[in-house]
């Protein structure tokens, strides 16, 4: 098994209130694993922080072995130069709730940009890639239309496309269906579970308790910045040990 | 109106007033593209400057877009020689057109830099863009888009404030107008004929910008 993340004693804040208090979280190549809790729980800001969207203050993110974000000079701790950043970002992917497909460009210079721009392709390969990505997708036909064109869950689609072509190590799916008509949930779901049974490595933040369950090889419930409770979907959802883990699932719709 | 006279006379002085169109276009011309190249420089040191940065040029841009074209034209023209910087007219008219032009271009661009939203930035950041890149491929085009029916509008501003540079001499086309004026005394018929003419330069440039807004619409 290889190690695709380990992620050891994160601490973010903003400003006064402290939303990572501590957290733990190693995956092995092709575990799928959800970050469930209420709003406000932290687990947006896991991503975040794996991504390197937020800074933080305490601990460190690895990715492949790789220390990413910082770096430790006997006690002084820096951040990397922004290239490193901008290379180590590329290897993971992210979807976003709110898709951010670029609106100028069509789905298929949406994919091919981080092709072309990070990983230097040429443009002939950039556009395979992209394409043989928007056909898995389910976005093939679509490909010269632009998002203003497309519906929620069409552009989360390329959305995704987008971020996994680049090839990354883990995938980073933040709420990618709360922004989306009930009607449209199950189509990009569909291509999540997709790339799941593919072997995809992926770490999930979701509402949709059903689509953890089904989906994950394991279930992380945050609560106020920690990890209160994690272990395999059945174990979790089936016995929670836990009070507030009781509750919240008694809380949530399935 | 004495239309076969203005005719006859407006032919006699054609080579007077196509020179002071000319020096119009070349005044706005220059104006709008050395406003526009400071402008975008203002724009992004509001947008991502150091606050000190941004500070100092907060207070350029409020107070050139606070002070009347007229005056800062005459200041440029009047105050800069006394402190030995020995502009001609047309230096100095230009001079105060960019900085005029450049104050509001700054404001333009900020504007559709602040309007892009924070989640554009992070998708280029999360498939690994650098700064510059991002900048490039993904902020610029949409704030293109945004800046154009503003900015036609500011180049169709400087056209008509273009008009005051004949108060400091300067023989653009209001002057040679003027200066055929007083020739003839026929002083309705060649202002209506400017009015006229500055309509139809303004009018093009609005036209053209449309053109280019279309051509460049996202389609949705």
């Amino acid at each position: 098994m290889t190690q695709v993340l380990k992620i050891t004693d994160l601490h973010k804040r903003f400003g006064d209130l402290e939303v990572l208090k501590g957290i733990d979280l190693t995956m092995q190549k092709g575990d799928v694993v959800s970050l469930i809790g209420s709003s406000g729980s932290g687990k947006t800001t896991v991503l975040r922080c794996i991504n390197l969207l937020e800074d933080f203050e305490r601990g460190t993110v690895e990715i492949a072995g790789e220390a990413i974000g910082y770096r430790h000079d006997g006690r002084k701790r820096r951040r990397l130069p922004e290239r490193q950043i901008a290379r180590q970002r590329a290897m993971t992917g992210m979807t976003f709730q709110q898709f951010n497909l670029f609106p100028h460009m069509t789905a298929l210079g949406n994919v091919m940009l981080g092709l072309l721009k990070t990983q230097k392709k040429p443009k002939e390969e950039a556009r395979s890639i992209a394409e043989s990505w928007l056909e898995r997708v389910g976005m093939a036909s679509r490909k010269d239309h632009y998002p203003g064109q497309l519906s929620g869950g069409q552009q989360q689609r390329v959305a995704i496309a987008r971020a996994i072509a680049m090839n990354p190590q883990l995938m980073l799916f933040d709420e990618v269906t709360s922004a989306l008509d009930p009607e449209l949930v199950t189509e990009v779901l569909a291509v999540v579970r997709d790339l799941a049974a593919d072997g995809m490595t992926m770490l999930i933040v979701t509402h949709e308790m059903r689509f953890a369950r089904d989906v994950s090889s394991r279930v992380v419930f945050m609560h106020e910045g920690r990890i209160h409770e994690e272990g395999p979907p059945d174990e979790l959802f089936g016995a929670p040990k836990t009070e507030r883990l009781q509750g919240f699932l008694a809380r949530s719709e399935f | 109106m004495n239309f076969t006279l203005f005719f006859a006379d407006l032919w006699t002085a054609r080579m007077n007033l196509l020179n002071g169109l000319g020096q119009t276009v070349l005044i706005s011309v220059g104006s709008v593209f050395l406003g526009t190249l400071l402008g975008v420089a203002v724009g992004l040191a509001l947008t991502y400057g150091h606050w000190l940065l941004r500070f100092v040029v907060r207070i350029y841009t409020d107070f050139l877009r606070g002070t009347p074209v007229f005056v800062l034209i005459l200041a440029c023209f009047y105050i800069l020689s006394v402190v030995g910087i020995d502009l001609s007219a047309f230096e100095a008219g230009v001079l105060a057109l960019t900085l005029f032009c450049s104050s509001h271009v700054g404001e333009i661009v900020r504007g559709a830099l602040s309007a892009i939203s924070k989640g554009q930035t992070e998708a280029a950041k999360s498939i690994g863009l650098t700064f510059r890149q991002s900048f490039v491929y993904v902020l610029m085009p949409q704030a293109l888009r945004q800046i154009l029916p503003t900015w036609v509008n500011t180049a169709t501003e400087i056209v008509k404030a273009s008009t005051l540079l004949s108060i400091i001499g300067v023989v653009e086309f209001l002057l040679a107008t003027q200066q055929v004026i007083s020739r003839t005394y026929l002083s309705l018929e060649f202002y209506l004929f400017a009015g006229v003419v500055y309509f139809l330069v303004n009018f093009a440039i609005e036209q053209a910008g449309r053109f280019v807004e279309r051509r460049i619409a996202i389609p949705n």
